[in-house]
């Protein structure tokens, strides 16, 4: 109810989301807003565009972190980005990037590569606000510790401090690291394809939806991919039992990263 | 989908000292116990493998780690994996969810127990086990509150009472038991399948 007036009024699609997920971030949204009633909150998110706004953004989940399960950007790292050196253009799309700290880790493995300078990444969210945060390239300094923890499991080849300055409580990366990324708002539930990618990486969004969305956004990525290009998941998503599984292959190794046949 | 899915379910959540409760129970389950098995319990995410095989060598009943949208089927157990919230959708399939930690935790008891309450109602049988977190008291009321059993491991049997203790002034709990009595109050709550 409360969902299909977002869409109708907003445009914002989440009635395809797994329910007991969105359930649960609805009912916390009220809970800290202390509305008098459902009726109430129902109401102000019609009324109030900033409002739905911020019903949008806390009802998305924003929780990321940079190198985030080392062994699968090992995995890009060895696998993967061997096969992107020999593109004279990189094309990566990251969709659901959140605030981006897995996009500044893809840029890291990027540059170590020596592929950063021919390579551009859009990284997308539904979030605005997420994104801005996104292009600061700034993140708390209480977290590098792990992040540099997870850095060196993931094969770093530097000085993880080498990539940003500290300054007071936060972190800011380096600029050639964040001047190879677009940060650009995009819905997967609504929006279509904008351009033909060699690599994808979508790490924990298809868990909050249903079957049925999962499937529209897996045919997204595949009709937006190169023949022979790369589809990245999170650690618990997979492409077995969807409607575009016959049109790739699973990678060696326990990593979730698939690759487009030829044609 | 709707075909075989389980009609009832067992919650068990455990924090420090729970493993040990859990090991001690699993023994004691029926095979073709009619109801689906939800172990959450706090743990490195890095142990995640082990701890399944772990858990297999004690029952009949198969154990694995839960997959998003599979369908809880009866006589399966379902280990929550680590690092990650499991939900249960009201179709009875399971769900992911990479949210905020609640109480320090990922996967948290409270939000499975929660969702599995309002997804199956008096059919649930919610249980907590030894920790020194309140993660799970509140979803141990909910499921008291949509009208399922609670189920509490005796504090003086734990190897850490903060959490069952907590549970039992907080909480209206149907049974107090120890980790080696809990078996025989599933196997009623949930009887054995047909053929």
């Amino acid at each position: 109810m409360l969902l299909n007036d977002v869409l109708e009024k907003y445009g914002y699609d989440f009635t395809e989301y797994a329910h007991a997920s969105i359930n649960r971030r609805v009912n916390h949204l009220f809970q800290t807003d202390r509305f008098p009633s459902f009726a109430e909150f129902r109401y102000r998110i019609i009324s109030d565009a900033g409002y739905a706004l911020r019903f949008v953004e806390e009802i998305t989940v924003n929780v990321t972190e940079m190198f985030r399960d080392p062994q699968f950007y090992y995995a890009l790292r060895q696998q993967v980005l061997p096969v992107l050196a020999t593109y004279p253009l990189i094309r990566i799309w990251h969709a659901g990037c959140s605030t981006g700290e897995e996009v500044y880790s893809f840029a890291i493995l990027l540059k170590e590569a020596g592929l950063l300078h021919k390579s551009v990444i859009y990284a997308t969210d539904i979030n605005t606000s997420v994104l801005e945060k996104g292009r600061t390239g700034i993140f708390p300094l209480s977290q590098m510790q792990q992040y540099s923890r997870n850095y060196m499991e993931a094969g770093g080849l530097q000085d993880f401090s080498s990539y940003y300055t500290a300054n007071y409580e936060y972190a800011k990366f380096r600029q050639d690291l964040g001047g190879k990324i677009i940060f650009s708002p995009h819905n997967l539930v609504t929006d279509g394809s904008f351009n033909e990618f060699q690599l994808i990486i979508c790490r924990n969004v298809l868990i909050y939806f249903n079957k049925t969305l999962q499937d529209k956004v897996l045919r997204l990525f595949c009709d937006s991919l190169e023949p022979l290009g790369f589809l990245a998941l999170g650690s618990k998503e997979s492409l077995n039992f969807t409607s575009v599984s016959g049109q790739f292959r699973q990678l060696d190794g326990r990593e979730k990263i698939w690759r487009k046949h030829h044609l | 989908m709707s075909m075989a899915t389980a009609s009832r379910v067992v919650l068990i959540g455990g924090s420090a000292g729970g493993l040990q409760a859990i090991l001690t129970l699993l023994p004691g389950l029926s095979s073709g116990l009619n109801a689906a098995v939800i172990i959450v319990l706090h743990r490195q995410s890095s142990t995640d493998s082990v701890l399944a095989e772990l858990l297999a060598a004690k029952t009949t009943l198969p154990v694995h780690e839960a997959e998003e949208k599979e369908p809880l089927l009866p006589g399966a157990i379902y280990i929550a994996p680590g690092d990650y919230h499991l939900l249960v959708e009201t179709d009875h399939t399971l769900s992911l969810d990479y949210s905020e930690k609640i109480h320090f935790s990922r996967p948290s008891i409270d939000v499975t127990f929660s969702s599995a309450a309002d997804a199956f109602g008096a059919d649930t049988m919610a249980i907590l086990l030894s920790g020194a977190n309140s993660d799970g008291v509140e979803g141990l009321a909910e499921v008291h509150e949509a009208g399922g059993i609670t189920m509490v491991q005796d504090p003086e049997t734990a190897i850490v009472d903060f959490m069952p203790r907590h549970a039992l002034q907080t909480v209206p709990v149907d049974h107090v038991a120890a980790a080696d009595a809990m078996a025989s109050f599933i196997n009623n709550f949930a009887g054995v399948m047909a053929g």
